[in-house]
């Protein structure tokens, strides 16, 4: 429940995203803030230098922690423990969710304040806290106004709340905590500060996620803008952090580099308003940090992509540049999903955390068109990985009869690494009678659904044949 | 802080060992970066051009500079109080306010100096405050960020409680970007050093876009930021 979104099958959810028109109006509009603020603060931004050097230098780290993640999560949780915190290792969400309980329950915990985490709704904490009655309030805006809303779930990484506009925000909030002001932006934030500010200083829990974790220290990385991760982690006597387990860097040099990319990648800001960095005190303690403090480390199905082709797709830093840059994503948004993580990396992680049964459709939300590819920070070969889960789903047999045939022809179905190759060669040609104007007008199969919205995007050539160098490269390197 | 605890981690480790296909590792060696492009960044840049970087970035997110010498500091740190409301006002317990003249300025206006013995009270204090001055100690010519090695003294709810924070940055302070900063504490950490419980970016004053994309200033931090840049310090 706590990562997938909704009970209806895929292409009907799709179906549903495509008759509300003001999500994809929103969705388009933000896609194209996003990526404009993006491309201004990476390769628009000349003081930097070079971005694909950093793009570089961000896989370099990425990939040097994960073929050595036993080692850092050692040293990482060796460094905590020593200055006093308290590591839980979890293999499954229930895992996590269990120990977090029992520790609230010790505490006799009533109210939990939480900082804007992917993990945790990945793993359903609230429910679980719940369970033990303990409240748990979300203090990022946009968490705060889909709780108010009761049920409503995340519909992008960076900005959960984008698929609901101003108006709509103020009638959940008039109906849901009272408020009874405009709809512009500044007076309902102003209301949000003024509800919150109690209940950050009453809480008995601050539950935060974790950014990075930096190994030599064993300190957690928040990178926010609202400064209520500073909040969540000053107040509350018990501060619980949430860290999915391939979220670490090993030294602070590396969290330079890291924080850089994931800053200017998802919002387009040199730096977010707030790097906090909190590792647990030694020595007499601050009125304003917490005294018993945990770090929680979930597998969750992470370790299935670990030596395999999947891998690199655990480098992901939640930046969501992929989301910004998506064709699909942008005409369906992030609910049509069904999982809390959309948009290229979502259809890449999804079946990999929650399988294909559940999520093994989601690798169709693509057009392949790289664009995801180009635009990734750590430079996870995205649609690449999506190609490869299609070709699982198919000869797993996930796939009916004439979903195989469409998804073969489609360039999806092959079964061995040559023919692969052939078939995401053969994408482009394969959709080009439906193509009208730079548009698949009626597609087939799969597409079929996908060519109901009228701008979708053909494959592009010119990012194909990047994207089929890039490809070639891929392949010397693994032959 | 109690005895730290670890569970479950032999299990969790060794089922990653596994997945990867070797055995558990005990020593990793961090390479050489073949890429490590964060330390050219502003590394022609003249002291006097990365302060009027710093000040071009702090105005960028709604940030108000005030460029002062050390002998103007007090009137400049009265103008602030004057202007952002004055009392009640609050100040970070550090040595460097003594240093640079200004415990009369903060006497004669009543600011309080957290004090970590008085415990929960400080909290108070920092809530209700209009003001909260604090050093930055290393500042970030790249973003106009302050960075604060937080402690019990040095508190953190300085620069988040009050409506306004201001902080003090001798320009001696400012660095390109964050690459300095890190690669201090990476040091301190390879010296045998303990780094302090709370390191802190802050860049302006709190904000959000979470409404249709609309930026907005003063979610839960302060709502206004000041850099009182001391040129001569």
């Amino acid at each position: 429940m706590a990562m997938k979104i909704g009970e209806k099958p895929f292409f009907d959810r799709v179906d549903d995203a495509l008759d509300d028109t003001f999500m994809r109006q929103s969705m388009a509009n933000a896609q194209d803030g996003l990526r404009g603020k993006k491309i201004a603060a990476t390769e628009g931004d000349e003081a930097i230098g070079d971005w694909e050097d950093w793009r570089s230098a961000g896989e370099e780290i990425r990939r040097h922690t994960l073929e050595n993640l036993d080692y850092y999560l050692e040293q990482l949780s060796e460094n905590f423990a020593k200055r006093g915190g308290h590591v839980f290792f979890a293999e499954t969400a229930e895992e996590a969710n269990a120990y977090i309980q029992q520790v609230a329950k010790k505490k006799n915990a009533k109210n939990a304040t939480k900082a804007k985490s992917m993990v945790t709704e990945e793993i359903g904490l609230n429910e679980a806290l719940a369970d033990v009655g303990c409240q748990v309030h979300e203090t990022d805006l946009a968490e705060y106004i889909l709780q108010a809303e009761e049920g409503d779930r995340p519909s992008h990484i960076v900005v959960p709340s984008l698929h609901k506009n101003k108006s709509q925000i103020r009638d959940t909030l008039k109906e849901k905590a009272g408020y009874s002001g405009t709809d512009q932006p500044e007076e309902l934030t102003a209301f949000a500060r003024s509800q919150l500010r109690d209940v950050f200083m009453n809480a008995d829990i601050g539950i935060t996620g974790c950014n990075f974790g930096v190994a030599e220290t064993g300190s957690v990385s928040l990178v926010t803008n609202e400064g209520n991760a500073n909040m969540v982690t000053s107040y509350p006597e018990t501060q619980i952090s949430v860290m999915g387990m391939e979220r670490l860097v090993p030294t602070w040099e590396d969290l330079d580099v890291m924080v850089n990319l994931l800053s200017r990648s998802a919002v387009g800001q040199k730096i977010t308003t707030y790097v906090t960095n909190v590792t647990p005190e030694v020595g007499p303690q601050s009125v304003d940090g917490p005294k018993d403090f945990h770090l929680v480390i979930v597998d969750g199905g992470r370790s299935k992509a670990l030596g395999t082709e999947f891998q690199s797709a655990l480098h992901c830093i939640r930046c969501a540049a992929c989301v910004n840059v998506c064709p699909v994503y942008r005409h369906i948004g992030g609910h049509a999903y069904g999982s809390i993580y959309q948009g290229p990396i979502g259809a890449v992680l999804s079946p990999i955390l929650g399988g294909y049964e559940e999520y093994g459709e989601l690798p169709y939300a693509s057009s392949l068109c790289a664009a995801c590819t180009e635009a990734c920070p750590v430079k996870i070969p995205l649609h690449e990985q999506l190609i490869r889960h299609r070709q699982i789903y198919v000869e797993e047999g996930y796939a009916d009869k004439s979903e195989q045939a469409a998804m073969t022809a489609f360039g999806i179905g092959a079964s061995t690494p040559s023919l692969f190759k052939i078939a995401t060669k053969g994408a482009p040609t394969f959709a080009k009678p439906f193509v009208q104007e730079g548009s698949i007008s009626n597609g087939p199969g799969p597409m079929k659904l996908w060519t109901k919205i009228r701008e979708f995007p053909a494959p592009g050539k010119e990012n194909f044949r990047k994207w089929f160098k890039e490809h070639k490269k891929g392949d010397s390197r693994n032959e | 802080m109690s005895k730290g605890t670890i569970h479950n981690r032999d299990k969790f480790l060794s089922h990653i060992a596994d997945r990867l296909g070797r055995e558990r590792k005990t020593d990793v060696s961090r390479p050489d970066w073949e890429y490590q492009p964060q330390w050219a960044v502003y590394q022609e840049k003249t002291s006097d051009e990365l302060c009027a970087l710093f000040n071009e970035n702090s105005e960028e997110k709604g940030t108000l500079v005030l460029e002062t010498t050390m002998d103007q500091l007090a009137e400049t740190v009265e103008y602030v109080m004057k202007t952002y409301g004055g009392s009640p006002m609050v100040a970070t317990d550090d040595g460097r306010f003594a240093e640079f003249g200004l415990t009369d300025v903060f006497d004669e206006n009543d600011v309080h100096i957290w004090d970590a013995e008085l415990g929960e009270r400080n909290i108070e204090k920092a809530k209700q405050a209009n003001i909260g001055f604090l050093f930055s100690d290393v500042s970030l010519a790249e973003s106009g960020t302050i960075a604060q090695f937080n402690d019990r003294n040095i508190a953190r709810s300085v620069s988040l409680l009050p409506t306004t924070y201001a902080a003090i940055i001798p320009r001696s302070t400012i660095v390109p970007r964050m690459t300095q900063v890190t690669a201090r504490i990476h040091k301190q950490v390879e010296e045998g050093e303990n780094i302090s419980p709370y390191i802190n970016f802050i860049t302006g004053p709190s904000n959000s876009a979470d409404i249709e994309m609309n930026m907005v200033v003063g979610v839960h931090g302060p709502v206004k930021a000041v850099h009182i840049v001391i040129l001569d310090a």
